[in-house]
């Protein structure tokens, strides 16, 4: 089972409330399909999101992909250390290969999954 | 739906971390440990990887001599038995058909490897172009084919048992000679070739001994930094390495001089199948070649990109990549000859990127060592 203190979207991302605010990352599903991280590029702080708006590009030794944020709000905080190193991501996907800290303008994590619901998405059931 | 075929190393693949994937209708390791590690291994250490979906045509016959380098173009009458050569095949308009290496074992003996994607194109090819005295038998299906590739590819092949009394004339090879070993019955084709740019070695064996043969060298090699290697690694080395690669620098409506392999034509040494096209071509001059580009900051070129000088859209990126060794995004891109040193910049998802120019290889080269 993955991690219960958070919630997953469809497109891999996981969101965990902190505080005020929600922590986004990727699943360790996505980082083992994408492959090596090798740039992220990711928003700015203070930068206004709607749920569903780019969140950044992960670029991987073969591919780009787009991220997409499954919740809006400002982001308050961006992790340097994965834009630094992302194999982080590979490294950690659930814990210091964390992306971005918004503070959320609404609650749409009503329709993301729960870990056994997203379990189930990638692994089957 | 066509089932993908399995070389014969599927299942050892998948039980040792294989993530594999479809390629020229093949189920390929893509990768292992990770593309990153793996390159990382190859350029350090060393590894090894299954590439037996490769093609072997086999030609022989009294003529097979003059008939093989009439469906090349680069020089295989010359050719010493124990001699491999890297060539293009093309059609009568001179584009390239395949690249290949053309294998002399004997006088009247040559074998042709060609990539997985072309196998059925080439055989058919040379199938139909043979003339009298040289006939054809696909050997694909019944021969498995390992690259051995880095720096300490030799101290494996001395760690491996049952090569030890061939082991002379194995290490003495030249690069892009080959020789045949008899394995205790197993018959063996080892060449000092590769598609890493590293020092390396090329291993033709029947697909029924490969499993057996494959983990005898996995057990020499792991005390040396061994380990198998998957396609995704192939292909980051073989673009640090400035290698062509077939559906990406080169394809039917190419000539081997606009894709930076022109030296693997030969007018010269005789009638050749694209020679009259080829000749006109290189007097008229190409408007085409291919250059190598390194992009500034965190940008990784892609293949399809477009390549711009002074706002113009001048070429596009035949194959682009993160460099593991430069750290950077880097491609080979063909683009209009007679910009001079204009700044180049490639389209990269609508941001216009410079792009440096770049001799090739990315790194240095270490096949020769």
């Amino acid at each position: 089972m993955r991690p219960e203190d958070r919630k997953y979207s469809p497109q891999h991302e996981w969101v965990r409330p902190d505080g005020d605010t929600m922590v986004i990352g990727i699943t360790d599903h996505a980082a083992d399909e994408l492959g090596d991280i090798v740039f992220l590029e990711l928003p700015e702080e203070g930068a206004e999101l709607a749920p569903g708006d780019s969140l950044g590009t992960i670029e991987t030794v073969k591919a780009v992909e787009e991220l997409y944020t499954p919740v809006g709000g400002v982001v308050v905080e961006v992790n340097g250390a994965v834009v630094d190193h992302p194999e982080k991501v590979n490294e950690a996907p659930f814990d210091h290969g964390w992306l971005v800290k918004l503070r959320p303008d609404g609650s749409e994590l009503e329709t993301l999954m729960d870990a056994a619901a997203y379990d189930a998405m990638v692994d089957g059931d | 739906m066509i089932q993908a075929k399995q070389t014969p190393l599927a299942d050892w693949h998948r039980s040792h971390g294989g993530k594999m994937v479809e390629f020229a209708g093949y189920e390929m390791p893509i990768r292992y440990e990770g593309v990153l590690a793996e390159h990382r291994r190859v350029r350090h250490q060393c590894g090894m990887f299954d590439v037996s979906h490769m093609g072997e045509l086999e030609v022989r016959g009294g003529a097979a001599r003059a008939e093989v380098h009439r469906l090349v173009t680069n020089d295989v009458a010359s050719l010493e038995p124990g001699q491999v050569v890297y060539t293009a095949m093309c059609n009568e308009a001179g584009g390239v058909l395949d690249d290949l290496l053309v294998y002399c074992l004997s006088d009247e003996v040559f074998w042709l490897v060609c990539n997985a994607a072309n196998h059925s194109k080439i055989s058919a090819w040379v199938e139909g172009h043979l003339g009298a005295g040289a006939r054809m038998e696909d050997r694909s299906e019944a021969t498995a084919l390992f690259a051995l590739q880095g720096p300490r590819v030799r101290e494996v092949l001395e760690k491996w048992p049952r090569l030890s009394g061939h082991l002379g004339r194995v290490l003495g090879l030249e690069y892009y000679r080959a020789a045949q070993v008899d394995l205790e019955g197993i018959e063996l084709l080892v060449s000092r070739t590769g598609y890493t740019g590293e020092l390396g070695f090329e291993v033709y064996l029947p697909a029924s001994q490969a499993p057996e043969i494959w983990e005898e060298i996995v057990e020499a090699g792991a005390s040396c930094g061994l380990a198998p290697i998957g396609l995704g690694a192939r292909d980051t080395l073989r673009l640090e390495a400035g290698y062509s690669l077939y559906g990406h620098e080169l394809d039917e409506t190419t000539l081997p001089y606009e894709a930076g392999i022109g030296w693997v034509v030969r007018p010269r040494a005789g009638e050749f199948v694209g020679r009259d096209a080829l000749l006109q071509a290189k007097e008229a001059g190409i408007s085409r070649r291919t250059v190598g580009l390194e992009v500034e900051g965190r940008h990784i070129p892609r293949q399809n990109a477009a390549v711009l000088a002074g706002g113009e859209v001048v070429g596009h990126v035949t194959s682009g990549g993160f460099s593991p060794t430069l750290e950077s995004g880097i491609g080979l891109a063909r683009i209009a000859v007679g910009l001079g040193d204009a700044p180049l910049s490639v389209d990269i998802r609508g941001k216009q990127v410079p792009a440096e120019r770049v001799k090739l290889p990315f790194v240095p080269s270490h096949v020769k060592d």
